[in-house]
This record gives structure tokens, sequence and C-alpha cells, in this order.
């Protein structure tokens, strides 16, 4: 089984760059915007998109996310919204990949076999679920894989070798390394720790390795870059939207823009990741 | 949902990935796998070690002052004319509720896995009090999420807290209650997992928890069979226990389970009725769903989002319940009942004027079902309530409602 993932990955490798992974809420601030934003990040540089579906209790996120979720709640979004949204993008976009990313109720209370067919038919390519680890495999991971979709898992600084091995089997399109304990937008993460992290897992796999949790700026992106196969940015770009809204929490002129000139800055951080760096 | 087969035990769960029927379970972010996994091996070390349960029993006895009484309620038996009623008397424990019991099990498996700080989420603070208190007696730093709307309403335990050397950190998102100071407590554990130990307040959260806090609270059960027999030779006919994550309960009950005579109640927070979101009865009122690391009955919307839920009684102001009493629901062997707030409270106010004793609000909920069930039953029935804490917490709740001002 080939995904969008995986080729999207190669043809990166082969222009040996990383790749940019941008994080948003579905719906935030409320479902057009959003929609116009998910529309516009190809071309702003964004390599993949993260979907993030929304959940009243974000355990793993920051402040950043949590917010973004409640304004996407409050603005009436759900799982069904968040399918027409990807269904809508896929329509004018058949290759960026489309990643599902959040916590495990929502899905559950859907019906994991409804979602995973429904998923599937609106173009989503791989799942990130925070709340399931290997130990629930049976869960929705095996039967995702089963309907051609990634299950994509993260490791963590708290990832042994040995653990290493059973966060790997059933992974697949890429490896997401979880740069620092901790929830997502919190703490910068140490860039040489990172990379020998990452050579760590590479050892261990063939799949890319994509970075995130803690990375905020184009010269983060860059430094991360370096040695990984993917950086994820997720509570900048989620901030800047939440930075563009209006007094009342809702979307202005200079939303959408905002978000895509944030994304560029950081598709050109990653762009010049693997290149030496010019003396000023 | 299909009722499963009645089990040869209702005492043996979980399975080995933490299973108790579809419910429980691991649903962790990853970065806390390690340490679950971790903590299990310590449990299952511990539980083998008798130095654990010898220094476990002389902290129970000498710290915590049990076991704890068992008091038939004459005057209030007289009153309601039938069943004979007992209490067992967790309110009187060190810290005043039965939070200690299990405080006391978690704070030496910390300091067997080396851990050096603790955490803990609060509802009503007894929790909070009690994790303070073992982190005092045993030299650690501790930090208690609570949510900000419980600050507010339970302030002389917020003082107790910081009395106690505890941090208080409220909690902003959501309602500020006990599900958003759990979310909280997980971020904090995400964080600082490599030295930090989360003592978790109820019998829910990812596996081990809800097994090893039953555990450390089935003293309560164990320390009753003795004491029935002692005071009328036989078991009881019916035990009735408050259920909000429900660890109280399961304390009690869990060493009755295979007493297939025995009635088992558990009594939810009704709030203001069940018709509406004012209320936290996730068992009669919710649907199976995935939260804070485990399968359970919860209370939540058509697309899975998590209800805030509501009851006068802090402790019991969580939309979710411990996933042992999920499968003792299912399974039919104990019997989940709501009550409301005004019933709640009628109950409070009968039991000081009978029996001298000033009940928390949430043992006022079982109390309020024991009044109900009581008169049905003949004169040498017995029924046995867990009086799990002490209405001290509660004092400035009640003169609100009761238009006293203090």
């Amino acid at each position: 089984m080939t995904t969008r993932i995986d080729t999207r990955f190669a043809a990166l490798k082969a222009e040996g760059r990383p790749a940019l992974v941008t994080f948003v809420t579905a719906g935030d601030p409320d479902y057009d915007t959003s929609l116009e934003i998910i529309r516009g990040l190809p071309a702003a540089g964004a390599d993949l998109i993260e979907l993030g579906m929304p959940f009243s209790d974000p355990m793993a996120d920051g402040p950043a996310v949590q917010l973004a979720g409640r304004r996407a709640l409050m603005a009436g979004q759900n799982m069904v919204k968040t399918l027409k949204m990807v269904k809508e993008f896929r329509q004018g976009d058949p290759d960026t990949p489309v990643i599902l990313m959040g916590y495990y109720n929502p899905i559950y209370i859907y019906g994991s076999d409804r979602f995973l067919a429904d998923a599937k038919a609106a173009g989503v390519d791989g799942l990130i679920i925070v709340d399931l680890p290997p130990e629930e495999d049976s869960e929705l991971c095996v039967p995702a894989l089963a309907a051609g979709l990634n299950f994509i898992r993260l490791a963590t600084p708290t990832t042994d070798a040995k653990r290493l091995e059973r966060v790997l089997k059933n992974t697949s399109g890429f490896v997401y390394y979880v740069s620092i304990t901790g929830i997502t937008g919190s703490a910068a993460p140490d860039t040489a720790e990172v990379a020998a992290s990452v050579a760590h897992i590479k050892a261990k796999t063939d799949l890319p390795v994509a970075v995130g949790f803690g990375v905020r700026t184009p010269e983060q992106a860059r430094a991360i870059g370096a040695g990984a196969d993917g950086v994820v940015v997720g509570s900048a770009i989620v901030g800047a939207i939440g930075d563009s809204l209006d007094g009342n929490g809702k979307a202005t002129p200079g939303t959408v823009g905002a978000v895509l000139e944030l994304v560029r800055e950081l598709a050109a951080g990653v762009r010049a990741s693997r290149k030496p760096v010019t003396p000023a | 949902m299909t009722k499963p087969v009645e089990p040869n035990s209702f005492r043996t769960g979980p399975d080995e990935s933490g299973h108790f029927g579809i419910f429980g379970g691991r649903y962790v972010a990853e970065t806390l796998m390690p340490l679950i996994l971790e903590l299990e091996q310590a449990y299952r070390d511990a539980k083998n070690d008798p130095a654990f349960h010898a220094e476990l029993e002389n902290l129970n006895k000498h710290y915590t002052g049990r076991p704890s009484p068992l008091y038939f309620a004459e005057r209030l038996t007289q009153h309601l004319g039938g069943a004979k009623i007992y209490f067992k008397r967790d309110e009187l424990n060190h810290t005043g509720s039965h939070k200690i019991n299990n405080c006391l099990g978690q704070i030496l498996l910390a300091r067997r896995m080396g851990k050096t700080r603790i955490i803990a989420e609060t509802g009503a603070g007894q929790h909070g009090v009690a994790s303070a208190t073992v982190s005092a007696r045993f030299g650690y730093p501790c930090v208690v999420y609570m949510g900000k709307t419980d600050v507010e309403r339970q302030s002389p335990n917020v003082f107790r807290m910081k009395l106690l050397g505890a941090e208080v950190m409220p909690v902003t998102s959501g309602a500020g209650t006990l599900k958003d100071a759990m979310n909280e407590a997980l971020r904090d554990w995400v964080t600082n997992v490599r030295d930090t130990y989360y003592i978790i307040g109820t019998a829910a959260g990812p596996h081990p928890y809800p097994e090893l806090v039953r555990d450390f609270q089935s003293v309560i059960g164990k320390e009753l069979r003795g004491q029935m027999l002692e005071a009328e030779g036989r078991l009881p006919d019916m035990l009735i226990a408050a259920v909000g994550g429900g660890s109280n309960a399961i304390g009690l009950f869990h060493p009755f389970l295979d007493d297939k005579e025995i009635e088992i109640i558990g009594v939810e927070a009704g709030g203001h009725g069940l018709d509406g979101d004012e209320h936290c009865a996730s068992i009669t009122a919710g649907t199976p769903g995935v939260l804070h690391g485990n399968r359970t009955f919860l209370l939540q919307d058509a697309d899975g989002q998590i209800k805030e839920g509501h009851s006068i009684s802090a402790g019991l102001d969580y939309p979710g319940i411990g996933p042992e009493h999920s499968w003792l629901k299912d399974t039919g062997r104990v019997e989940y009942v709501p009550i409301m707030d005004t019933e709640a409270l009628e109950a409070f106010q009968l039991l000081c004027r009978l029996e001298g004793i000033i009940p928390a609000l949430e043992p006022s909920h079982a109390l309020a079902e024991v009044i109900k069930r009581a008169p049905g039953m003949r004169k040498d029935q017995i029924i046995v309530m867990n009086l799990c804490g002490r209405g001290d917490k509660d004092v400035f709740t009640v003169s609100k409602h009761l238009g006293f001002e203090l």
C-alpha cells in the first residue's frame, strides 16, 4: 500500500529537503475560514497537513491548541464537519497528504468502522491519535491499516530502545518524534538532543521521522530540519490564528493572510535546513 | 449493548491488559506509557512484599486511626422504622475522609519508584488535603490541581493544603471543576514524567490505577466483614455508598462482590434532575466512552465531547466513573441510582439532628438512598452505609442553600 504520505516523503527525499508539516484545528475559528486556511497551506509551503479534530478535553495540548479547539467547538465544529472539510479540500488538491490528529473519544462515539470508511472516502491519508498507545492497537490502529490509512505513532524522549520496537510495530507513513516531555507548544527543544534521538529512531526504521512539539520559529524549523525528515509546527500557527481575531473571537480580513505568511516563513526555514548557513 | 455473561467471580479483574470487560484500559499519551508500565511493575512487586504491607498497616493504624468504627445508628434506625442501619465511619479518619487510605498506599509506591515530586487533582479538596498530608509526612513537594470554581466553593480545604505545604494551582480551563483539574494534572505529569508521581484520587484513570486505588480502599470492606460478624454474627443484607469516581464505594463493595445474597447500591449525583445537563449521573444517564486513560460511562454529547455536569457536592462533580463500576453495572452485580441535590441536603440535616454527625455532602447522597430503602425492609435486615467523609468542608455550601448568612 502506498499512500499520499509515502509518495510525498519519497519526493522530498529525492529533492533533498525535509517536509514542513503544519497543524491547524479543523473549524478554527469557524468552518469557512478554516477551510480557506487549509486550502492556502500547500501554496504557502506546507508539504503535509495535520488537521486537528477538536475535543473538549485535550490532555496533551498546551494553551494555544486548547484555545483553538475551544474556538472550533464554539463555532459548531464536529466530526461530520471535519470529514466534510477534508472532502472539500481534497476536491481542489489531489496530492497534499491530510492527517487527522486528535483524541480517541470522538472517533469511538462516531463509530470506529464508520469513521475509517468515511475518512478514507473523504481523502484522509493518516491518523495520529494521541491517547491510543500500542497497548490499545486493536481499537483503531489495526483496523485503520486494514482500511488503507496510515497510523502514525508518537515516539517520545521517554521511549527507550525496547519500547521503540513496540512503538514502531504497526506504525506507518512516518514516525512523529515528540521533541520534549510535555504538552504541545511548550518548551523549545534542544536541537542536539533531538538530532541524536532522530538518528536513534532512524537506525531502527526506514520510515521518515518528523519532529514536533515546541517548534515555533523558522530558525528552529531550519535547525531541526537538518537531521529530520519533517518538521511539525502547530501551536505557533494556531497562535497566529488566535492573534488575528477580533475582540469577539471572530475571524478578521487579516486572519487567513497572517497564517499563510507565517507558514511561508516556516517553509523558507525548512527549505534552507540542508544548506550551509551563509555568514552574514 | 449485550449483557456480558455472569462471571464465576466478580473479584478477579482487571485482566492482564487492565480491562474490566470492555471497560478500563490504558488510553494515554506515549510519553506516559513507560511510566504506567513501570508503575504496574512497582505495584506487583509491592503487593508481594510483606514489608510494604506491614508499613502500610502500621500507618493505617497509627497515622490514620484505622480500623474505622462500625457504628449502629440507633436513632436513625428508629426514625425510619425498618432495617437496622450501620455506618462505616471513614469520616473519622485522619484528614476527615477515606481519601487518606489511597494516598498512604500511593506515597509508599512513589518512594519505591524513587520519585521526588507529588502531584494530585482534587474536586472537593478531600483528596488534595490527603495528598498534601502524606507529602508532608514523607517530605515530598506537592502540587495540587483544583478547578477555579472548586477553589472558590471549598476554600477551607484550599487553606488546609497550603498549611500542609502544598502548592494549589487553580485551573481555569473548562468549567474549572474536577475534570479540568485532572486534565491539567495529566499535562503536568507528561511534562515532568521523569521525577513526578501522580496520586490519582479515585479508582479511575489508566491501568493500573483503578486496580491499585481499589486495593488500597478495600481496607474499608475488609474491616467491615470482621466488624459485622462481631456485631451481628452475620453479613449485612445491603451495602450503600456514594459514587463520584467511585473509590470509597469500590473499597466498601469489592470484598463483598461474591457474596451474592448481599444487595449492593451505588449512589450517583442526580444534581437538579436527570432531564437536563445539571447532574453527574454518569452510569444512569451516560454512555461508554474514553476519557482520562480509561473506557467507562461518561456524560457526553453525540459528537463525543465531554459535558461538564453538576452536583451540589464538589466531590461527585465528575462526568465519568471508575471503570470497574461501569463493568459492575453492565454485569448487573451492582445497582446504581441517582439522588438529587435537594434529597442529599435533607439527608445531611437529618443526620446532624438525629445522630449528632455532620456528614459530607458526598455520603449525604448515600444516606438519602438509605432513607428511601430502610423503611421498606424488615427490622431484622441490615444496611451498611459508608460514611466516607465529614461535613466541615461543606458548611459554607449548605449554609448558602439554607439561606443562612455565615
